[in-house]
């Protein structure tokens, strides 16, 4: 691992500790992870082993308490917040388990939103919405409001919106959660059908079968790495296997 | 050097977008925006209707006082309010007619004076009779002071003066009244019981609402000469009328008269006046003084109401705030810094105000155009003033930024995670 794709996160010794009364929670403890370019990664634990906490971190919505986190050669551990906003805005696409469309705005507006927050004249965010739009499959129903769409295409409007800015990382929080199976499936061959194009990918799930569809898992337990494996060799890809797939 | 100017550029886009922003929330919203503003809109009527309507009076009291002649003065004995002549009898306080004699000469910015008196008496012509009308001892300058010209026959002449002729002068009222040709110049009128000939037609006096008393309508007036008054009526009480060479010289007209009645009233230095001086000037000042303050104080007590609507968009804006938690996580998530966030919620308050405002305003000239119509308000020349309009708009946009700005910092503070876990 010593070549290879270049380093777009490298976490090192990163806590993040909340104060809750007289209590301090060690949301993460002492926790290093690199992701290289292109990398499909799947982040499992159960609630409560601070994968929410990576996210929000990597995200660069959440500060970590010690530790330095660097994202595309920047190190952001000392940003203000006003740099780390338009970090967010640059290099980070998010995908909510709930998709968080603007329910008044349309498809379009929704996908064009953080080009408002970047300094993309009025006239090109429409075509930059297009085209994020038409890379997702939706171009037919850019002037759907949210309520007019499945949540399949809600959640592909989401993921355009995340695309906008052609971010370094797409971090992606339970993105089929609110899914049936039928459009999860669409939402993963999404998902992989954009890292084969070249997109770094990090995905929160606690589903093993969504997981699968990454390159790498790391499994998280009382804020720390316990594991962080090729998918082959990961539990869950082996279980996977011996049920159905193959 | 592309980056510097893109700055304010970008700053401008930012406030463009949020209005556009902001207007769409509104629309979306329309029903509790209206209600939300209604204390603005209200606020902003009655500001701008009273602000009308005290611009309607002071409009028509000047306009009054621009046909009454603003370069006039009115001289009057009066007892002072301390010293030896404070009970002095009457005739002590009295003007005496030679008293003004010269003061043209001595005193520079006096175009003109006349001594007036006047009394009721019955007057009489042919079979018609009036139980009472006014009689007017005058001087010919009281024409030019008083604008009233002589419209048929001639003025008093020096030798009438001189010779206390008993010629007199008609208005037309009294001329029609009591059935006269309408050139009565000739004819003979007996008043009180002397007869007198009559002259002259005197332009009617004109009708003015607010002041000079025109309201009493039944008022026929004959004019006689004033030397001729003095004698009949035995050296009556009289005051003077003047009018300066120009409303500026005023101030001047009156030290001087002052200074020249004093000499000639034998008045010692010390000695408070015996009389009175006034120039229709200074009360001119004094009443747009009056009304200015007036306006101000009108202005600031029902401008408490667009306080009150103020607090209104406050508790809307917070319940905005509230309701869009997710929306605010989601915009700092995607890039929004707070700075933006504040003035996306900040620019909607604006928003609102200034809607309100200009609804307010639309009101308002509804308003202003009813009071117009009170009939016998003298109302009828109501207007808002261009500043009225601008105040009470800037005012609504400040009433905006000042209760706008706690639920948009509350908005722009949110942390996004927490704020995207809002239920």
């Amino acid at each position: 691992m010593a070549t290879g794709p270049k380093i777009i996160i490298r976490l090192h010794a990163v806590k993040r500790i909340y104060k809750v009364g007289t209590e301090r929670i060690h949301a993460l403890d002492g926790l290093d992870l690199e992701v290289r370019e292109n990398e499909y990664v799947a982040v499992m634990g159960q609630s409560g082993s601070g994968k929410s906490t990576l996210m929000n971190l990597i995200g660069c919505l959440d500060c970590a308490t010690s530790g330095t986190y660097e994202l595309d050669g920047q190190d952001v551990t000392t940003m203000s917040p006003a740099a780390l906003a338009q970090v967010r805005n640059q290099k980070i696409g998010f995908v909510f388990q709930s998709f968080e469309l603007l329910p008044r705005a349309d498809a379009l507006h929704n996908v064009e939103l953080p080009l408002v927050y970047s300094r993309h004249p009025v006239w090109s965010r429409r075509k930059l919405a297009m085209e994020a739009l038409t890379r997702v499959g939706l171009a037919e129903r850019v002037d759907h409001r949210p309520n007019q769409l499945s949540g399949g295409e809600k959640q592909r409007v989401a993921v355009a919106r995340a695309l906008i800015n052609h971010p370094s990382i797409l971090l992606a929080d339970e993105p089929t959660g609110n899914l049936d199976s039928k459009t999860s499936r669409e939402i993963l061959a999404l998902f992989d059908r954009l890292h084969d194009e070249g997109q770094t990918i990090i995905m929160v799930t606690h589903e093993s079968d969504v997981a699968c569809h990454a390159q790498r898992i790391v499994r998280m337990l009382d804020g720390k790495v316990v594991s962080d494996l090729p998918t082959e060799q990961d539990p869950a890809y082996a279980y996977r296997n011996g049920g159905q797939r193959l | 050097m592309r980056w510097l100017l893109s700055l304010p550029l970008a700053f401008i886009g930012l406030i463009a977008q949020s209005v556009a922003l902001a207007m769409s929330q509104i629309w979306a919203n329309k029903v509790r925006s209206i209600l939300t503003t209604l204390g603005i809109i209200i606020g902003v009527a009655s500001v701008t209707a009273v602000v009308a309507a005290l611009s309607g009076l002071k409009a028509k009291v000047m306009s009054d006082i621009e046909t009454f002649g603003t370069n006039r003065i009115f001289i009057w004995p009066r007892w002072p309010d301390s010293g030896p002549k404070k009970n002095a009898s009457w005739r002590v306080i009295r003007f005496l007619p030679e008293q003004f004699e010269g003061l043209l000469d001595e005193c520079p910015s006096v175009k003109a004076f006349t001594r007036v008196a006047g009394t009721n008496e019955s007057v009489r012509y042919a079979e018609k009779a009036l139980e009472s009308a006014q009689v007017v001892g005058i001087e010919p300058a009281w024409h030019e002071i008083e604008s009233r010209p002589v419209i048929w026959g001639r003025p008093f002449s020096a030798v009438d003066m001189l010779q206390r002729r008993a010629v007199c002068l008609v208005d037309p009222m009294l001329r029609d009244k009591l059935g006269m040709d309408r050139d009565p110049v000739g004819s003979f009128l007996t008043i009180g019981y002397r007869t007198f000939r009559v002259v002259g037609v005197v332009e009617p006096r004109p009708s003015m609402s607010m002041i000079g008393g025109g309201a009493r309508g039944e008022d026929y007036e004959v004019f006689i000469p004033f030397q001729t008054f003095y004698q009949i009526r035995g050296e009556p009480w009289f005051q003077v009328m003047a009018a300066s060479r120009s409303p500026k010289v005023s101030d001047e007209a009156k030290a001087e008269i002052t200074f020249f009645l004093r000499r000639t009233r034998n008045l010692k230095p010390g000695e408070p006046d015996t009389f009175r001086v006034l120039t229709v000037e200074s009360e001119v000042r004094t009443f747009l003084t009056i009304a200015g303050r007036f306006t101000i104080v009108a202005a600031g007590v029902v401008g408490i109401s667009l306080l009150v609507g103020g607090i209104g968009i406050m508790n809307i804006m917070l319940v905005s705030v509230s309701e869009r938690t997710r929306e605010i996580g989601l915009r700092k998530a995607v890039g929004a810094t707070n700075a933006a966030i504040l003035t996306q919620f900040l620019v909607e308050a604006v928003v609102l105000c200034c809607v309100g405002g200009l609804f307010g305003l639309g009101l308002g000239q509804v308003l202003t155009t009813a009071i117009a119509r009170i009939p016998a308000a003298n109302l009828d020349q109501a207007y808002i003033p261009a500043w009225a309009v601008l105040m009470s708009f800037g005012f609504s946009a400040l009433v905006g930024i000042f209760f706008g700005m706690f639920p948009a910092a509350k908005a722009a503070r949110l942390d996004p995670i927490e704020a995207l876990r809002h239920e």
